[in-house]
């Protein structure tokens, strides 16, 4: 048999009529990311080793970085199940070209987001107890619950996936296998979209319950604060426009291109509406946060500010130019028809939730809630934002790799001629 | 949220603002009465173990008209706690008579978020394995279980001394609790049969402790119908067991967060007049 030695070592296991770049040239980008994992992990090991005491976390920022990061991930990790619900149980059929990228992108967040929690928590070892010892009104119960089993959904949806590739897909059980849980996908969907609203929305819940902390707390409907609500608004808001990202940043790494501009419009127009949703509620629920809860807490509005660092322009980015920029650029149809502005509404609107989560993290912990104490301030070390940073590479590890061996883009062929 | 307990015996706390120095006997009773590890470097004040904090509030005035007060702080014994209701594992509850929050160690999972919750501040994070330098074993209180790293913790009222107080009943052969014909617990434990450490070191006699339930003891009477009593952001509706006296306005006022045009309130609870 003749060879040709200038296709990759693994040519044989990329997706059928796809090329990709050198073994050697993978290999030096997958080496640049191990690094970045290793820092991780020696971050990790002195957790483990010796106490969260290794970070800047104390007993008054209880909650930091890494809160915030778990926070921003789910809801940009979003996508996974908002693209599911509209393709499988909605049948937007265009969608069936984004959606292998945001299932992963979704396992990607979640899994990084669990990987990130077991260092947070004290006794990892003992996160059963969430099961075993369950607080039926703890908003962090049903979290620890939808989170956990949402995970298992996201595997589910990933392994067919997986057992498409060319060369595993030759084995008659993998093939069979992964063509019933294609059959069977629309049932896991609705399970995603079940599970992922209940833990986006105990997620805001956890912070709206909060009556000691009038920064955080709201009220709500029967036993859910409005911030339960608006998590699962915000959520589906960015997670879809952060698949877009995702897959444009894939494209400019492999100079190809994968998805069609049509699909990405598409999904800034559906991202758009949930943003003007959100942001309708929002607005409303900010009103009330100034209008009743202050008040009622013996507090005016300026006292829930301080400083550059907890100044109001977080409220204003937050609401105004990542909220409602991109709520109009999405929106309207010639301005998300510009790829530039389609990305920049992307990233305004993925910032302004970022901006959302940590907020309600760290300002409602730097907040003096006893009159007689200061604002107290907060920093992340490097050993919080080392996981952090491994999680965006155990991310682009996992992308590259699906990627390079799995059919993710079926319009690939179509795009690359 | 759960609805809220009520029990028949609710120990409690009078602290008098007016009587307290500042000078801390209470922390360090408190530190070695239930087993806190000394720290090697206690200067990131955010990082000390304390159950039992002394802070130092001020008038805001320049002398001669400046005026300092003290208040210690331990847990506030919410009988609406922020904390327990958001626990996910049950680590922390309200529900044994005397209303005080437990804080089940061995069960917590080192989430944090009933800090989070906790307006008070008074709950700690074990942040490294407790360390006693050689010799400071043998000071340890047996009674109290040791914590490892990785568990939050807080002031339980020295739960164990209350446990001491009714095994010297139970060894007498007298029963803890009678039930009277109201339907009520009565406790048999002597108001000086149970005191926490803190309340017992305290030199000018600020901390009063018993049942606030109780109109023999003189902790019901310091706060029953006294107006220079208050608690800890009442309007927050935690209905806290440790109240404060002071007959300066401007340190009650200091108790709770008011609008600039608010009058500072008097206690919004009235504690029963009958047991």
């Amino acid at each position: 048999m003749e060879i040709n030695y200038n296709r990759p070592i693994d040519a044989d296991l990329f997706p059928e009529g796809a090329s990709r770049c050198s073994f050697t040239q993978f290999s030096l980008w997958m080496g640049f990311l191990t690094a970045i994992l290793l820092v991780g992990l020696y971050a990790m090991f002195l957790v483990f080793r010796y106490g969260i005491g290794v970070t800047h976390l104390d007993d008054h920022f209880g909650f930091g970085l890494w809160i915030t990061f778990d926070l921003a991930v789910i809801a940009l990790g979003a996508g996974a199940f908002f693209t599911g619900l509209l393709r499988y149980i909605l049948n937007i059929d265009p969608l069936k070209n984004i959606i292998n990228l945001a299932v992963i992108f979704g396992f990607i967040c979640y899994t990084g987001a669990m990987l990130v929690l077991v260092l947070d928590i004290g006794q990892p070892l003992r996160s059963w107890f969430g099961y075993w010892h369950a607080n039926v009104h703890s908003m962090l119960t049903e979290v620890i619950f939808c989170i956990t089993c949402y995970c298992i959904v996201l595997i589910i949806e990933y392994i067919p996936l997986i057992f498409e590739q060319k060369q595993l897909n030759r084995i008659p059980l993998l093939h069979h296998i992964a063509h019933n849980l294609h059959v069977t996908m629309p049932l896991f969907a609705g399970m995603g979209a079940f599970l992922s609203t209940f833990h986006q929305g105990s997620l805001g819940g956890m912070y709206g319950v909060l009556f000691g902390r009038p920064y955080a707390f709201r009220d709500g409907f029967f036993i859910w604060p409005w911030t339960f609500f608006l998590f699962v608004l915000s959520a589906a808001a960015s997670g879809p426009m952060m698949t877009v990202l995702v897959g444009t940043i894939m494209e400019k790494c492999t100079g190809k291109k994968l998805i069609s501009f049509d699909i990405k419009a598409l999904m800034g127009k559906i991202a758009g509406t949930m943003l003007l949703v959100y942001l309708v509620f929002k607005f409303l629920d900010t009103g009330a946060w100034i209008m009743s809860i202050a008040p009622r807490s013996g507090l005016e509005f300026d006292q829930f500010f301080h400083g550059w660092i907890y100044g109001k322009w977080l409220l204003v980015a937050e609401l105004l130019l990542c909220g409602v920029l991109p709520c109009v650029i999405l929106l309207k149809k010639n301005l998300r028809e510009n790829p530039a502005l389609l990305y920049t509404a992307g990233l305004l609107d993925c910032a302004g939730i970022t901006i959302n989560r940590y907020v309600l993290t760290v300002q409602t912990l730097a907040f003096p809630s006893l009159p007689f104490e200061q604002w107290q301030t907060y920093a992340p070390n490097w050993v919080e934002w080392a996981p952090c940073f491994m999680v965006f590479a155990y991310a682009a590890v996992l992308l590259s790799l699906s990627y390079r061996y799995l059919p993710v883009f079926p319009q690939e062929k179509q795009l690359n001629g | 949220m759960s609805a809220k307990k009520e029990f028949s015996v609710k120990w409690g706390m009078a602290i008098d603002l007016d009587k307290c120095t500042g000078c801390g006997a209470c922390m360090v009773a408190c530190q070695a009465e239930n087993n806190l590890a000394p720290q090697a470097d206690a200067s990131n004040k955010r990082r000390v173990m304390n159950w039992l904090v002394v802070y130092e509030l001020s008038n805001g005035k320049a002398f001669p008209d400046h005026e300092v007060a003290y208040l210690p702080r331990p847990c506030q014994q919410c009988a609406e706690q922020p904390c327990a209701t958001v626990c996910p594992v049950v680590a922390t509850e309200r529900n044994e008579e005397g209303g005080i929050v437990s804080q089940v160690t061995p069960r917590c999972i080192g989430c944090r978020y009933c800090m989070a919750a906790c307006p008070y501040h008074a709950r700690y994070f074990n942040w490294f394995d407790p360390i006693w330098p050689k010799g400071m074993e043998k000071a340890l209180t047996p009674d109290v279980s040791m914590r490892p790293r990785g568990v939050v913790e807080k002031c339980t009222f020295c739960h164990h001394r209350f446990m001491q107080a009714k095994d010297v009943l139970r060894t007498k052969g007298i029963d803890v609790y009678t039930r009277a014909v109201d339907g009520k617990h009565h406790c048999a434990i002597p108001e000086n049969g149970y005191v926490t450490s803190c309340a017992e070191a305290c030199p000018n006699g600020a901390i009063v402790f018993g049942d606030l339930n109780n109109p023999a003891h003189k902790v019901y009477q310091l706060v029953t119908g006294n107006d220079n009593a208050f608690r800890l952001l009442e309007r927050l509706g935690t209905d806290t067991a440790v109240y404060y006296i002071s007959s300066r306005e401007w340190v009650r006022r200091l108790g709770d967060n008011y609008l600039p045009d608010e009058e500072t309130q008097k206690p919004q609870q009235i504690l029963p007049k009958k047991h």
